[in-house]
């Protein structure tokens, strides 16, 4: 039978959860790195057992670790992240230059091809890539030299590289966002980058519609169809049926439009997930109600998903890599919470049970799915 | 020169060492010199107390020696000589902040 295995990132250290394919009864592993920030841990697909973990502290820094045996044995790599020649500026938010400083990955994105080569996303944003499994970490200084960098701003989180999709028809394709410079494209594996924003609209930056500066969120892909991309920008989510040449908006009835993740079915490329949060000024679910919303069409039509969820008193939040989906029939959701919660749905979203009530708050959750 | 250096909880679990470790310096006996030798027996620590690349202290990270904060002493200027004979150990400290 297969196996899930959950890799949670939280305030205060990794956990893992276990469970066979019926993903009914789960064991619990941890925590990993304790008291550390664990802002992403994801598998390699290539090798399963293959993990990486990005770890890091206010007062020590970033460690990265890798495993070959599916957490239970980890190993510190390299931790050096030096952005590529002339530094440069970017805007700080009070709109005065700041040089680039490197301050803790945020998102690592294994290859799908080879096992020893991994992607990060970081803070201040920066796109580094490992072709030793981790031990050493090079920029791909194309994204950060961008005529563009020195007008990317941070978000109220920070200036991060937080997603990176790749196509899977195209390996030298791939899509990266940061908060608070929107999504850029690449089709030479990374030389050259493109702002891919036409169609965002954001009040409250100078320039609504400027070529950058757009706080996107996350952004997501079905593998069956890489040219549809879908976004969760600050406010308003978002869909491209071109490949990010542009985009239109797909909030239709979602009580607000405000969030952090998006994800897709995996086996249905028009049915995507959301969960909305009541603004950008209070980050918790409208009415006290966390909700996921489904989409089958795509957006715009979109249902709320509440049996197992509290309905009532609930004033947590869900961040942007903490919403993920297993590759089982039916399709496995899962999402961890600022209140320390990591929910499982095992029907694509009908109804759901927190695996585990009581951790630190929760960062990012990565599924694996176990042959 | 045997030089004692006490390391925080954090720092010992990613050097999987002792509270109080020993490192061999050669010649002058000063914060660089100690973290150099520190960082060569524990590769894993690179990064940890000073940037990679500016070699700048991390703000979080102190330094104390004969109940001393030399957190702001030189890089280069002499540990108190108690340190430099490993009477006593070169404390590196996590600061108190944060939750």
């Amino acid at each position: 039978m297969s196996g899930i295995r959950v890799l949670v990132g939280t305030r205060k250290g990794a956990f893992i959860l276990t469970s066979d394919g019926k993903r009914e009864q789960w064991d619990v592993d941890g925590p990993h790195f304790g008291g550390w920030e664990i802002y992403h841990v994801k598998g390699s697909p290539v090798d399963p057992n293959r993990l990486y973990a990005s770890q890091s502290s206010g007062w020590f820094g970033q460690i990265m670790q890798r495993s070959d045996d599916a957490g239970k044995t980890w190993e510190a790599v390299g931790n050096k992240f030096a952005y590529e020649g002339e530094v440069g500026e970017h805007l700080f938010y009070d709109g005065t230059p700041r040089p680039w400083e490197f301050k803790r990955v945020w998102h690592l994105e294994p290859s799908p091809t080879d096992l020893n080569t991994v992607y990060a996303g970081v803070e201040d944003a920066a796109l580094f890539r490992s072709t030793d499994g981790g031990q050493t970490w090079n920029e791909m200084a194309g994204l950060r030299t961008h005529p563009t960098g020195p007008f990317w701003a941070p978000g109220a989180g920070g200036m991060c590289l937080h997603t990176i999709l790749i196509d899977p028809r195209n390996r030298d394709r791939m899509y990266i966002a940061i908060s608070a410079a929107g999504v850029f494209g690449t089709d030479d594996g990374g030389k050259t980058w493109r702002p891919m924003n036409r169609g965002l609209v954001s009040e409250g930056i100078p320039h609504p519609e400027a070529e950058v500066g757009h706080c996107v969120h996350r952004i997501a892909m079905h593998p069956s169809r890489p040219d549809v991309l879908f976004m969760q920008k600050h406010w308003d989510v978002m869909r491209s049926d071109n490949g990010g040449d542009s985009w239109h908006e797909v909030s239709g009835n979602l009580p607000t439009d405000f969030g952090f993740p998006i994800d897709v079915h995996a086996h249905e490329p028009e049915t995507i997930y959301v969960v909305p949060i009541k603004s950008d000024s209070e980050h918790f679910p409208p009415d006290g109600k966390l909700r996921v919303f489904r989409s089958r069409t795509g957006g715009n039509e979109w249902e709320a998903l509440t049996k197992g969820l509290p309905q009532r008193n609930c004033y947590v939040n869900v961040l942007r890599d903490a919403f993920t989906v297993d590759q089982l029939d039916p399709c496995g959701l899962y999402f961890g919470t600022s209140g320390g919660q990591v929910y499982a749905s095992a029907n694509a979203g009908d109804s759901w049970e927190p695996i585990v009530r009581d951790l630190p708050p929760v960062v990012s959750v990565e599924v694996q799915t176990l042959p | 020169m045997m030089i004692r250096v006490v390391l925080p909880v954090h720092l010992r679990t990613l050097a999987k060492s002792d509270r109080e470790v020993q490192v061999d310096v050669d010649g002058q006996v000063t914060q660089r010199s100690v973290l150099d030798a520190l960082e060569a027996r524990y590769p894993v620590l690179r990064g940890t107390m000073r940037d990679h690349v500016t070699q700048r202290r991390r703000a979080f990270v102190r330094f104390f020696a004969c109940e001393e904060d030399l957190s702001n002493e030189q890089p280069d200027a002499s540990l108190p000589e108690a340190v430099a004979t490993g009477k006593e150990p070169f404390m590196v400290v996590g600061a108190m902040a944060g939750g």
